[in-house]
């Protein structure tokens, strides 16, 4: 990992001295290059890993922190890049494999990223209206409403039942032959009605 | 109303024109035995050929991350077991080693040889399951018979050694959560002769059957580049020709003093992932058979982790001093030092990643868990257009993942 020369042909790049592998700070400007530069001239071909997060002392809200791995060198940095007014450009273009990443980090902390192919929700379902991994986003959830709106019309569901008749696991309620035991409460069962 | 138009017979093209249908769009899953848990693939058929395919995942999400936000870094080891549910052992450690790393701790050589031995029975495990289930979407139904009889041997020892059978939660933070007992040691040797010929047995159902060969040869073929570019791991990565393996390139818990081969793949294709998995199992045997022979003795846990590590339970019970500190780290958690640390684990189905921040005390700021079933998952929209839909199960079961890592 040649540190000089990062910092040096990007002035605005910050080294944080990391413990455990070499950490800068990218601007977002300079971000496609820097990583760019990494993967031709030093040889970090893998994005192990691209992860949103809320900041702490900085003056923007959001932040993104992504992890390359060389493996000729076998070495790892560490790129931190704020998202300022919750925007990062998309690295997907340079490694495809970002794409779900970025797409995880805008699920759940609503960062846009300018340029992504495919800016959709990936691991909540597409008219969620929250961003759950966010500081203030209480840890029970918030209830919401059905998502087939409408499904929900006519049969007036607030969230969406469990299957259980005719699932994997349910057996049917009553007894099969009269040599079987079987518990005298059946409310369990959706065929009886619960008392 | 039908519109008909007159074509020679001779005029092929416009012919094949005419019979064209349009695209038909299939769900498959989230709930079909191919998908191995509750994945979903929209594809588009044209035919019987697949013109695109857009995964759908989420169903098993749990939010990890936000729960391990609001807990303590022992209280957490737990979930870890149900990332990867098949190799719960080696997500235990790939946790229990990010986080002291960021505490600075020493562990032991018997805590850290337990470990690798652990480690790679639940890689055998993993790849046994891997490897039977595979077999069954290529239709061979016998293999995962004899694989998933040595599950049940290896079950059987997991639960002598950790007291459950499935969600073991073995390590703790700082060493693991008992020793070995008398004469487990003997026991895995057993296994591993039993094992090896397995192995052998499922060489031969498999490796030059005509059928499985048709159904892996040549299909979803990932170049090395591609692999590279897309940030597969583990046997995926291997299997494309990258001779990447973070036991031989990152050695962590002691993985260096132990001699062992990596086994990289020509092609990448479906039939290259099965033998580079079969090749694994034969290196873990191998790497078991080296642990149990210098296990070392000693303590099994971190001697200065007094500030992490729950004191021993008759201390608890008699000593003033181990009962403060017992009820001290149940209830504020163990004091982690702020900072951020990235640590990569090789688990059977490629590198488990954890992320921490921390800023102090009992509670991690964020935990990111950077699951390989994710990654791997990434790729199909890129491999499985121009497959037949018959050889999407193949192709899934190459790829050898599992949703609990996938969806978090």
């Amino acid at each position: 990992m040649d540190a000089a020369a990062l910092t040096s042909r990007f002035p605005a790049t910050q080294d944080l001295a990391g413990k455990d592998m070499p950490t800068f700070r990218v601007a977002g400007t300079d971000l496609l290059a820097v990583v760019s530069a990494l993967r031709d001239e030093q040889g970090f071909d893998l994005l192990a890993d691209l992860c949103g997060l809320e900041l702490q002392g900085r003056p923007v809200r959001f932040g993104v922190v992504i992890h390359l791995l060389s493996t000729t060198h076998k070495e790892y940095v560490r790129l931190h890049v704020d998202a300022v007014n919750d925007r990062v450009p998309s690295v997907s273009a340079l490694h495809p494999g970002a794409n779900w990443h970025e797409r995880e980090a805008f699920d759940m902390f609503g960062i846009v990223f300018e340029g992504h192919p495919d800016p959709r929700r990936i691991l909540m379902w597409d008219s969620y209206p929250y961003h759950p991994l966010r500081k203030d986003f209480p840890l029970a959830g918030i209830e919401v409403p059905f998502p087939a709106a409408d499904v929900a019309e006519v049969t007036g569901q607030k969230v969406e039942p469990a299957p259980m008749m005719g699932g994997p696991f349910v057996s049917h309620g009553g007894k099969l032959s009269e040599g079987e035991p079987s518990a005298l409460d059946q409310s369990w069962t959706e065929e009886k009605p619960k008392a | 109303m039908k519109i008909t138009k007159e074509i020679s017979i001779g005029d092929v093209a416009a012919r094949s024109e005419e019979l064209r249908g349009e695209n038909m769009t299939l769900n498959m899953g989230p709930s079909h035995p191919a998908t191995h848990g509750v994945l979903r693939l929209s594809l588009e058929l044209d035919g019987d050929k697949v013109v695109k395919c857009d995964p759908v995942i989420g169903y098993l999400h749990r939010g990890d991350e936000k729960i391990a936000e609001n807990m303590t870094y022992n209280q957490f080891v737990p979930y870890t077991d149900r990332l990867d549910y098949l190799a719960p052992l080696a997500n235990n450690v790939a946790y229990a080693i990010a986080v002291e790393k960021l505490a600075g701790l020493k562990l032991p050589a018997r805590c850290e040889a337990i470990r690798v031995l652990t480690c790679e029975m639940a890689r055998i495990s993993s790849h046994l399951l891997g490897i039977g289930v595979y077999a069954m979407d290529t239709g061979a139904w016998t293999v995962f018979m004899y694989t998933f009889n040595e599950r049940e041997k290896l079950y059987t020892l997991f639960e002598e050694l950790t007291g459950a059978r499935f969600t073991t939660s073995y390590t703790r933070i700082g060493g693991v959560t008992r020793d070995i007992p008398d004469g487990w040691l003997a026991k895995v040797s057993a296994f591993c002769d039993g094992v090896e010929r397995t192995i052998d047995e499922v060489d031969k159902l498999l490796t030059r059957n005509g059928i499985f060969l048709e159904r892996t040869e040549g299909i979803a073929t990932i170049s090395k580049e591609m692999a590279l570019a897309y940030g597969l791991t583990g046997p995926n990565l291997r299997a494309s020709g990258v001779p990447f393996d973070l036991r031989k390139d990152k050695p962590y818990s002691g993985y260096e003093q132990y001699d062992f081969d990596v086994p990289v793949g020509v092609k990448g294709d479906c039939f290259d992932r099965y033998l580079v998995r079969m090749e694994e199992l034969r290196q873990s045997v191998r790497i078991i058979r080296q642990v149990v022979k210098t296990m070392p003795g000693g303590a099994w846990y971190a001697e200065d982790a007094k500030k992490i590590f729950l004191p021993p339970k008759a201390k608890v019970m008699t000593k003033m001093e181990e009962l403060i500190q017992n009820f001290m780290l149940v209830t504020e958690g163990p004091q982690i030092p702020a900072g951020e640390v990235y640590f990569e684990a090789e688990n059977p189905k490629g590198a488990l990643g954890f992320y921490v921040v921390s800023n102090g005390g009992g509670v991690p700021y964020r935990l990111r868990i950077r699951g390989p079933s994710f990654v791997s998952l990434s790729i199909l929209p890129a491999i499985v257009p121009g497959n037949f839909l018959t050889d999407v199960a193949s192709i899934l079961g190459s790829l050898d993942f599992v949703m609990g890592e996938c969806d978090r």
